[in-house]
């Protein structure tokens, strides 16, 4: 489900099974844009392939994704520490949006 | 000549939300303050702008910090908005390009609210209110009349698209008045709000003409008349002293201290369908809620209610109940209650087929949701959850387990939770005739059930009326049993069947010793009337 992948040498990608029950509603999305804040990466995600990507540090778009539950989240980041970033996303979406999170 | 055409042109038709009469001026309090303000150079409306997000946010800070819980999170996802560049930056890039701060704000924030309203799911629908209740508060600032309502006089008729509860409770009240809303539903909080206040309110108006200045609100008709002519008055003073001495003849009954049978007092519960029953003027005399049934959640067009539906509608009950007792009953679907994608079809006999928590034990993806619900609201209150169609102890025994699990999932996420006190429903003779087999922390006896299942009577079938008697003394005897093993178990038991509502068996079920009836809002006053009358013969 977690996988990290080195594309093209600049942009890490990673993808994860979106498991919370409400899908992407207001309060993981915060959380989510909260966390991607905290990198200086440029970060975007998607909620399926072929669509286009939104930026992560947005909580209007990420709410406009409308993802449900069980939609594989692809993530995409570039910049000094876009690895750990899509590593913090990805581990986020799979622990299901912990409180008091990182 | 043609006044009174003109006259019934300006009444308008709505649900009510709130019970009550009003009259006074009419005032409208719309979501946008529509003042006009003068405008600077695209410098000036940078930094005009740039200050009026920096007030909201700091304002939705301190609200926040103030509500905790559900609000707080509601509140964080708005301040999430404040400080999203992909949001701001084209209202930035259109200020900088001449447009005024406050137009170019709220064309950006009216593009989001449309998407959010037309959206399929009831809670991306919901928190279209939460970006108007945002839009309004930057606007507020932007037009120069920070946190101050606009002029409301006292015991007006407010009249709005629709009202965040933060709105409300800006006005001030104290010398009544109404609201009526073009939109809006019972359901919503600031309909709560209304109704803990006796503040008369109407929703769902649709449009109303502008310019009227007094307004009559008739609240239990669902009217709203503007500018009313003496004889609509008339008409109205007649109605609402019709609805007071009515309420007054109620509440001579209801407002007696509890009824007391053998020097016993007798709780009287309230068994609610939906959320909006609470509205109902004699709820507020109950010991609490004996049953809330939770099928109404499922008729949504929506498909099946998600955790944050059902948690939402469980809160605002708990909420609504404050110490008193709330017992929630899960799905009981089934039987003559069918749901599309939930409930087995093509049953021979669905009374007796895979229903109430049998329905639920083999659909552990819906059951679980619903318990995860509970698990979080039980936080909350004083919250109590009930299954129904219980067979034997095994099945209790797997709910909860699958209780518990849900608990633990909960908490294990840093989500507060709890299993609440678990009881069941005695509607199966097999379970009232075994009942000491079963660890449950209290008993409902579902009497039409019982009835049915005793009596080998179909609920259902007209030509079966008098056989299907909830008198028969097999059923009495069950019911009898049931009490009987609760006192010496130490476990509640009362009853939440249409029997509790009927002044003729209320003498039979105090005899079986029950002290906890459960009835609709409407048949409070009755029943405590009843109980008093045989009280005083009994006594005497």
């Amino acid at each position: 489900m977690l996988e990290t992948s080195k594309a093209n040498g600049q942009n890490i990608v990673g993808s994860v099974r979106l498991v919370h029950a409400e899908g992407m509603h207001a309060r993981p999305a915060v959380k989510l844009t909260k966390l991607a804040k905290k990198f200086k990466a440029n970060i975007f995600i998607r909620a399926s392939t072929g669509d286009d990507w939104i930026n992560a540090k947005s909580v209007a778009k990420v709410m406009a994704l409308r993802a449900a539950r069980d939609s594989i989240i692809e993530i995409k980041a570039t910049g000094e520490d876009a690895e750990a970033a899509v590593k913090a996303l990805t581990n986020l979406v799979a622990a299901d949006f912990p409180d008091g999170g990182p | 000549m043609n006044t009174r055409a003109e006259f019934a042109r300006l009444a308008y038709r709505g649900r009510t939300a709130s019970i009550g009469f009003a009259y006074g001026p009419f005032v409208r309090f719309d979501a946008a303050p529509s003042g006009k303000r003068t405008f600077g150079t695209p410098k000036d409306e940078m930094a005009a702008i740039r200050a009026a997000l920096d007030v909201a946010e700091r304002q939705i800070a301190a609200l926040a910090s103030a509500s905790g819980g559900e609000a707080a999170q509601i509140l964080e996802f708005q301040v999430a908005l404040l400080t999203d560049e992909d949001l701001l930056d084209p209202i930035f890039a259109a200020v900088q390009s001449g447009t005024p701060a406050d137009e170019a704000w709220s064309a950006a924030l009216e593009e989001q609210i449309e998407g959010y309203n037309s959206a399929p799911d009831e809670y991306l629908q919901a928190r279209s209110s939460d970006l108007a209740d945002l839009r309004d508060r930057v606007l507020v600032t932007l037009r120069g009349s920070v946190n101050e309502a606009p002029g409301v006089p006292g015991g007006a008729i407010v009249c709005a698209d629709d009202m965040p509860p933060s709105r409300f409770l800006e006005i001030d009240w104290s010398e009544g008045g109404g609201l009526a809303l073009l939109r809006g539903s019972p359901t919503s909080h600031v309909a709560l709000l209304a109704r803990s206040r006796g503040i008369p309110m109407i929703v769902q108006l649709g449009a109303v003409a502008a310019g009227a200045r007094t307004a009559l609100l008739d609240a239990a008709g669902g009217m709203l008349e503007l500018d009313p002519g003496p004889d609509q008055i008339d008409s109205f003073e007649l109605r609402r002293e019709a609805h007071r001495n009515s309420r007054a003849a109620a509440h001579a009954i209801l407002r007696r201290p509890a009824a007391l049978w053998e020097g016993e007092k007798i709780r009287l519960m309230i068994n609610i369908q939906r959320v909006e029953d609470l509205g109902h003027a004699d709820a507020e005399f109950a010991d609490g809620i004996g049953l809330m049934r939770t099928e109404f959640l499922l008729g949504g067009q929506a498909g099946l209610p998600s955790e944050e539906t059902q948690y939402a509608a469980y809160q605002a009950v708990l909420r609504w109940a404050g110490e008193r007792p709330v017992t929630i009953r899960t799905f009981d679907a089934g039987g003559d209650k069918p749901v599309p994608g939930f409930t087995e079809s093509g049953e021979a006999n669905p009374f007796l087929g895979v229903r109430g928590l049998r329905l639920c034990l083999v659909r552990p993806d819906i059951f679980v949701v619903q318990l995860r619900a509970l698990a979080r609201a039980a936080v909350d209150g004083n919250l109590k959850v009930m299954f129904p169609m219980v067979t034997t102890p095994e099945e209790v025994e797997a709910g909860r387990s699958l209780f518990a699990k849900a608990v633990s999932q909960l908490q294990a996420d840093g989500i507060p939770a709890k299993l609440p006190e678990l009881g069941i429903m005695i509607e199966v003779p097999a379970a009232a005739l075994t009942i000491e087999q079963f660890n449950a922390s209290f008993f409902s006896i579902g009497s039409n059930d019982l009835t049915q299942y005793v009596t080998a009577c179909d609920r259902s079938n007209g030509k079966l009326g008098k056989l299907n008697d909830p008198l028969n003394p097999a059923v009495i005897e069950l019911i009898r049993r049931t009490v009987q093993h609760g006192k010496r178990a130490g476990v509640n038991v009362s009853l939440c069947g249409d029997m509790a509502a009927e002044p003729h068996c209320i003498p039979a079920l105090l005899h079986c010793g029950l002290r906890e009836l459960s009835v609709n809002p409407s048949a409070l006053g009755e029943v405590k009337q009843a109980i008093a009358t045989l009280g005083s013969g009994g006594s005497s």
